[in-house]
């Protein structure tokens, strides 16, 4: 028994030490907005099978602790879907693509065309009921991101403007659950990362004008907000050998593909 | 001499649970009382609007949404919780009872997800389609969670049964009773305390599950006013938001958490000195 | 004529209590059987050693296995020796007084916090405080104190179940109290800790609240401890409300239900047979 409590001294020990190295763990860390998240970590997957040697931890934690993250060298890159207010704005800045957001209904609802007032007046709770829409005559049943979500935020800066979201609102905590729920329920309207839509949901046009990357480069879909990388000061080694690659046209193919909109011109690689 | 070292390094080793509780009691605090301090206590729990983005930090719709998805679960696992346990005491073959005791025990493991994951795919369209509702709604989240407590319920009460004497059943029966009757009026209010008992863990249970809720109760930040409704729990409004939260936000779901640990503490302390009483 | 009365009650009663009985068995059936059936079918060997790709819609789960396990060892690591350190304690060095019902109450107590207020206090005192960040270590630690209080009661019903006569064999051939501890106490005592160990096995796979917090949800296959991990429920979790893959979802709450059957029915065989053992 004695050498058993010496074991676990002695573990004790091993553990709070080696919690105290977990700075020095090995590889980079990409941290922050939860909608650029998931298409870092297929970057990041992509750039590990060209490069086997590295590791490129991609995690959460919403833009604001992105960027957080990125003045604090908590992680070597922030990931932000909005842009830096002013007191963030000196951070090296990146733009990786850019994003739409879309209005989504259940693919069974008739409904395909909306103008940003009646989006306005749905979400803020004025009009419940689709047949006010020209639908069919069922409640509507509003899904939203929770607080503190950057696409949240996007959504309430370009459409609800000053008007608050409807606390009747079922509250989802990822880009993928809302999809879910407006997926299964023919009565449910949200909004999405367009790179995310896929064909359990239908986008709506907004004022007639359909959300995809012609409209969006035009400019004449607004709903557009910027993927960034942010980094405190110019990026070097292997940080910089994954920006590049990030910018690179095989990997904003990669990007186009998943739906985003890339900003330099993938070319056929 | 060596012993009396052994002897301290034990008491030191058997106060942990103790440390341990400390230290959770105070990080929770101290993370979460100033915003208490700063909004207010009265204004904190009896205020309705949950907006963080504007500042508002209140939770009465929290504390109501946990008490009715509570109640609806213990609406449901109690009355079954109590036939499930009649039926495998006196009611049901001995070699049942040899199936039915590790199937119950299987039961309780289940993790919390799978059991929400079902409420997802099954129970929430039948709620939408055929009462109304969005489906993620407190019906649905009362249902789930009747069956997660219901193997707590079923095995402390079973427990309490089987510590009667049995001249309490020989004695009834011998009276003229039937069987039913001596199980009605004299066995269960004989183990009344342990079944109370079993009652309390679980509702201590109900109102700490998180993951289950998230995925079925639709998490809205209205008050409650059908059970069609979708609502947000204390402990769903902490899972939901945390990953996100900063400053003040995050400050306020500690607070969050601090009301949710006083109730759970109180509920606790209720069971133990139940079952504390039982065994004296 | 009361006795018709009584009777027809009983009747009504019994119909009732089997009824109830009998639903509920079905509900839950119904529940596994929902997840095994649509998830058994497509778990194939590669399933279980391939890492996770795009996302989780394709692959394995091989990260999430090892990172289960990693942390249920470091639980089990630091709860263990506490756990059976404060039965042998309560049981061995005290009589009933001020500090053992401090001490019952404080694990008792600890036995009711929810997983969410643990995910809470492991998040500040682990992840922020001692800058562990998201790892396997601070998921560990903060498992090791939710399982605990299990390890400390079921090692404690252990060793009250073993007879007075073997401490006196012992007391009377000369042993010092520790040496009886370790010599015949525990060895006697241990099938009851192991089946605490076995159940707090189980408790771990299962746990998904306090693990988000705390070892994070990283797809990667870990490398140490400070690692970030995602374990198999939060996978689980995640897929199921993200809709990134239903096939995935269910192979994966399929291997959980799996792995807690089998944890469970070991648990259980170690009950009986120490139950018979002891009687």
């Amino acid at each position: 028994m004695r050498d058993f409590l010496s074991l676990f001294l002695s573990f004790l020990l091993i553990v709070l030490t080696t919690g105290a190295c977990q700075r020095s763990r090995a590889g980079m860390t990409v941290a922050g907005s939860t909608s650029v998240e998931p298409f870092a970590e297929l970057l990041a997957e992509e750039y590990m099978s060209r490069n086997p040697a590295s590791h490129i931890y991609v995690q959460g934690g919403g833009s604001t602790a992105g960027i957080e993250a990125a003045m604090t060298h908590a992680a070597n890159i922030g990931m932000s879907s909005r842009s830096l207010l002013p007191k963030e704005k000196n951070l090296h800045t990146l733009m990786i693509a850019k994003d739409a957001i879309a209005i989504i209904v259940n693919p069974k609802n008739p409904i395909h065309d909306l103008s940003m007032d009646q989006v306005r007046s749905v979400f803020s709770g004025k009009m419940r009921n689709w047949k006010d829409l020209g639908g069919l005559p069922h409640p509507i049943v509003l899904v939203n991101r929770e607080e503190g979500s950057g696409t949240r935020e996007s959504f309430q800066k370009f459409v609800m403007e000053k008007e608050e979201i409807s606390l009747d609102s079922l509250v989802q905590n990822t880009n993928g659950a809302i999809r879910q729920v407006v997926s299964n329920d023919p009565n449910a309207i949200g909004y999405l990362s367009l790179g995310l839509v896929n064909d359990q949901v239908k986008a709506l046009k907004i004022s007639g004008i359909e959300p995809d990357v012609a409209n969006i480069e035009s400019g004449k879909y607004a709903l557009v907000r910027p993927f960034l990388f942010v980094l405190d000061g110019e990026p070097t080694g292997e940080v910089k050998a994954f920006i590049e690659f990030v910018l690179s046209p095989p990997a904003q193919k990669l990007l186009a593909k998943e739906g985003l909109v890339p900003v330099t011109k993938p070319s056929g690689d | 001499m060596k012993e009396k070292i052994i002897e301290k390094t034990l008491l030191l080793v058997a106060l942990s649970s103790v440390l341990i509780l400390a230290l959770i009691t105070f990080f929770i605090f101290q993370q979460g009382l100033p915003l208490i301090s700063k909004v207010g206590l009265r204004a904190f729990i009896l205020g309705e609007r949950w907006v963080p983005s504007q500042g508002s930090f209140a939770i009465l719709p929290m504390i109501v949404s946990s008490f009715w998805v509570t109640f609806g679960a213990l609406a449901l696992s109690i009355p079954l919780g109590l036939a499930c346990t009649i039926f495998l005491k006196e009611w049901s073959p001995p070699s049942a009872g040899l199936v039915l005791r590790p199937a119950i025990h299987l039961l309780a493991a289940i993790p919390s997800v799978i059991y929400g994951f079902w409420g997802l795919v099954v129970l929430v369209p039948l709620v939408r389609n055929y009462l109304g509702g969005p489906g993620l709604s407190i019906l649905s989240g009362s249902v789930i969670l009747g069956f997660m407590i219901l193997p707590t319920i079923i095995s402390i009460s079973e427990d309490s049964l089987r510590a009667l004497p049995p001249t309490y059943k020989e004695g009834a029966l011998a009276l003229g009773a039937t069987h039913w009757q001596t199980i009605w009026r004299v066995l269960i209010p004989a183990a009344r305390s342990g079944i109370v008992t079993s009652i309390v863990l679980g509702m201590g249970r109900a109102v700490g599950e998180t993951m289950a809720m998230i995925m079925i109760l639709g998490n809205s930040v209205k008050m409650p006013t059908s059970f069609l409704d979708s609502a947000r729990t204390l402990t769903t409004n902490i899972g939901l938001e945390m990953a996100y939260a900063s400053g003040d936000h995050r400050q306020a779901l500690f607070a969050t958490g601090i009301v949710l640990f006083v109730i759970i503490m109180l509920l606790n302390s209720l069971a133990i000195f139940l079952s504390r009483r039982r065994i004296d | 004529m009361a006795t018709p009365a009584r009777y027809l009650t009983q009747k009504i009663a019994k119909a009732l209590v089997w009824s109830a009985a009998l639903s509920t068995i079905a509900v839950m059936v119904l529940i596994l059987f929902k997840v095994l059936s649509e998830g058994l079918p497509s778990l194939g060997l590669r399933f279980f050693f391939d890492s996770p790709k795009e996302m989780g819609r394709e692959g394995g789960i091989l990260p999430m296995i090892l990172g289960t396990a990693a942390l249920t060892a470091v639980a089990l690591s630091v709860a263990t020796p506490l756990g059976i350190g404060t039965a042998i304690f309560l049981r061995e060095y005290t009589r009933e007084g001020r500090i053992s019902r401090m001490i019952r109450f404080g694990t008792d107590c600890l036995a009711g916090v929810p997983s969410i207020i643990f995910g809470l206090f492991g998040f500040v005192f682990f992840v922020i405080y001692l800058k562990m960040g998201w790892s396997i270590l601070s998921g560990g630690l903060t498992l090791a104190a939710m399982i605990l209080p299990t390890i400390i009661s079921t090692s404690e019903e252990a060793i009250k179940a073993i007879p007075e006569k073997y401490r006196e064999v012992s007391y009377s051939l000369g042993g010092t109290k520790w040496q009886t501890v370790i010599h015949t106490i525990l060895p006697s005592a241990l099938p009851g800790i192991f089946t605490g160990i076995i159940l707090s096995i189980g408790r771990s796979i299962g746990e998904t609240a306090a693990l988000v917090l705390t070892a994070g949800s990283s797809l990667l296959m870990p490398t140490s401890l400070s690692s970030p991990i995602r374990t198999m429920s939060v996978h689980f979790y995640i897929l199921a409300t993200e809709g990134i893959s239903m096939k995935m979802a269910y192979e994966t709450g399929a291997a959980l239900i799996l792995l807690v059957l089998f944890v469970n029915t070991i648990a259980n065989w170690l009950l009986n047979r120490y139950v018979r053992h002891r009687s």
